[in-house]
């Protein structure tokens, strides 16, 4: 079975697409495993924040977007790069600190960005990327393109500057972004409830006049429905949409969390709410894959992020020769 | 065409004006650029002639405004940014400093940034601390900035040309009393291009070796004039651009002057143009010195309101006269 780069449409379309939404959620959860163990087996160094339990926000999103569609991520980031389409080999390669890397290992996790995809990166900045996504929309206005720009951000990214000055620019110029919180409760160790008076975070739209909408993150194809929603929109020159996607890190916000600020039990609860065994329930009860098919979704990413793994190993360290000829693009003549 | 001393006001709206026409993706965006014409008048009427989307009015937004224009050059604008005080870069400095500069090394080569930030910097209006500052040093510390100093109108035109062409971040510093000062040189018309990143010799003399920055380089040259009359020539080299640094002129001068003084408004401590007295003393030049180096800058304070504090935080032409006499005279 050969499955497009880049699949459009709602998850529960048909076989293919459902196909698509449980493949792309497991290449990311197997990737994401697959980092975390050479990371624990010290083969990578640096750090790494992983998504594992968000999986179904940047297949939904991603599913509702072209590939000349642009997105800013954030230090979270693997899923988005690979429901964009990344390429998983480079990707690795680049946590692994190789030339073939993403960003030839200057880098490392937090900067993957891929242009082909229309990915115009990752960031190490809380909010860094929210402005960034308003100006690519901008680009697209100016230029034209007919094209949507979408900004994923944690529910922390909210209490920056950097939001509300993306989100009123955004709106005053009616620009076609999609704003895309994934709530998952906590800013490192700070929880929604101590740092927001909100119940729910997409009120805030209601301050800059755009529409906010909240929807369980864990549902993909809630999040590809509202995810179409908010591009339509933007396609029709109605300006930007808040999206609020509650669901939750299973792991720590990074290598150094103990998990001190929440309890066991509270993640479990939130294991149960998983988004992929979600997703397999609903594929199931409808008839649009059999458990077979299901299997075949996990053995196909296990076995790419497997052959992505071994290749990228091959690759040859990054260069400090080259480090000085990289720091500025060449001035054409 | 002879005679046209323009304003740098003129020569830099000239310069968009034409970038506006040659290129579909450059716009301008900032604080009151359209209707009102810009804080110091530096966009005029660019917003009659090139409209409400390329002459862009934004909200009072700087890490907005610059952040937008960061994603707009990634995705295939020019982007002009006018900040109304250099001193406003502080609240853009995440986007300026961690996403502009970084973006192009960090991702490996694959995106870019062609934006240039204009900003107006310096002291000398009576605006006091938060409206007055050279920080054109902090921006020089950042490795995938370029750092523009224009001193005067023909200098700003063709300067602005090239920052606009450059596909990196260039900051561009304009000295707001230069803004309204007529240059002493003709503008040309058309279009034309002062390349980065290579240092411009003023003037030749052979007492004295002057590296000034800015605003600087003028009063440098005033100083001059009363110097030759005492019998003391300098050499004047304006750098353009502190980073990069063309400092081949600087070696070559000293071979002959043997004695080096370097200005700028900016604080002393920390300063760009210790950059210079680095480099010199840790090359082959050291060894022409006949001389200490000179350093004169602005004093180690925040900008004072009254005029006569103000004058007395930054070198003023006598200042430069005084320091100049001292170093010749001294180290015969």
């Amino acid at each position: 079975m050969t499955i497009p780069p880049l699949l459009m449409g709602h998850p529960l379309a048909n076989k293919e697409n459902a196909s698509y939404a449980l493949l792309t959620m497991s290449r990311i959860r197997k990737f994401e495993e697959a980092v975390e163990d050479l990371f624990g087996r010290g083969m990578m160094h640096g750090t790494m924040h992983l998504s594992i339990g968000q999986e179904a926000s940047p297949t939904g999103v991603c599913m509702a977007l072209n590939l000349t569609d642009q997105i800013t991520s954030t230090h979270r980031g693997h899923g988005h790069c690979i429901a964009k389409g990344a390429d998983l080999m480079r990707m690795v390669a680049e946590l692994l600190g190789k030339e073939n890397g993403y960003c030839g290992g200057r880098g490392g996790s937090m900067h993957i960005a891929d242009v082909e995809t229309g990915n115009l990166g990752a960031n190490g900045i809380v909010g860094g990327g929210i402005p960034i996504a308003v100006g690519a929309a901008l680009s697209s206005h100016l230029m034209k393109r007919g094209t949507v720009a979408v900004s994923f951000f944690g529910d922390g990214a909210m209490n920056e500057g950097a939001f509300h000055e993306a989100a009123n620019l955004a709106a005053v110029w009616k620009l076609p972004v999609i704003f895309v919180c994934e709530n998952n409760g906590y800013g490192m160790s700070s929880s929604t409830e101590l740092a927001f008076k909100l119940e729910k975070l997409s009120d805030r739209g209601l301050g800059y006049g755009i529409p906010g909408v909240t929807i369980d993150g864990n549902d993909v194809a809630a999040v590809y429905e509202a995810t179409e929603a908010a591009v339509q929109r933007a396609k029709a020159g109605d300006g930007p949409t808040l999206l609020e996607f509650v669901t939750y890190r299973w792991k720590g916000h990074s290598r150094s969390d103990k998990n001190l600020y929440r309890t066991k039990e509270e993640i479990d609860e939130w294991k149960i709410k998983d988004p992929i065994l979600h997703f397999e329930q609903v594929v199931r009860e409808r008839g649009l894959l059999n458990e077979d098919e299901i299997g075949e979704q996990h053995r196909l990413a296990t076995e790419q992020v497997i052959a992505a793994v071994n290749e990228a190993m091959k690759g040859n360290p990054a260069d400090p020769a080259g480090l000085l000829d990289s720091v500025f693009k060449k001035v054409s003549a | 065409m002879s005679d046209r001393k323009l304003t740098m006001s003129e020569a830099l709206r000239e310069a968009m004006a034409i970038a506006l026409d040659e290129r579909p993706e450059v716009f301008i965006l900032g604080e009151d650029i359209g209707i009102y014409g810009g804080a110091f008048g530096v966009t005029g009427d660019l917003y009659h002639r090139y409209g409400s989307e390329r002459v862009r009015d934004t909200p009072i937004s700087e890490l907005g405004i610059v952040g937008t224009a960061v994603g707009a050059a990634l995705s295939g604008m020019r982007p002009i940014v006018e900040i109304q005080f250099s001193d406003f870069t502080a609240q853009a400095m995440d986007q300026i400093v961690n996403q502009a500069a970084k973006i192009h090394f960090m991702v490996g080569g694959g995106l870019h940034v062609p934006l240039v930030l204009r900003a107006a910097s310096g002291s000398g209006t009576g605006a006091a601390g938060q409206h007055s500052q050279s920080l054109e040093g902090w921006f020089a510390n950042v490795p995938g900035l370029k750092v523009v100093m224009p001193s005067s109108p023909y200098e700003a035109k063709g300067l602005l040309l090239a920052a606009i062409d450059d596909p990196n971040p260039v900051i561009f510093m304009e000295h707001k009393l230069l803004y309204k000062v007529a240059g002493t040189e003709d503008v040309p018309e058309g279009a034309y291009r002062i390349p980065l990143g290579v240092s411009r010799v003023v003037r030749e003399g052979k007492d004295l070796t002057v590296v000034a920055t800015g605003i600087m380089v003028s009063r440098t040259l005033a100083a001059a004039h009363e110097l030759d009359k005492e019998g003391i020539t300098l050499t004047l080299i304006d750098p353009r651009t502190i980073s990069p640094l063309d400092m081949d002129p600087v070696y070559e001068s000293l071979e002959k002057t043997g004695r080096l003084m370097v200005v700028q408004e900016a604080p002393e401590h920390g300063g760009f143009i210790n950059e210079v007295i680095a480099k010199v003393v840790t090359s082959t030049s050291l060894g022409h010195l006949i001389a200490p180096v000179a350093r004169l800058a602005g004093m180690n304070v925040p900008i004072p309101y009254a005029p006569q504090l103000e004058k007395a935080a930054v070198p003023q032409v006598d200042d430069i006269i005084k320091k100049a006499r001292e170093v010749v005279a001294s180290w015969r």
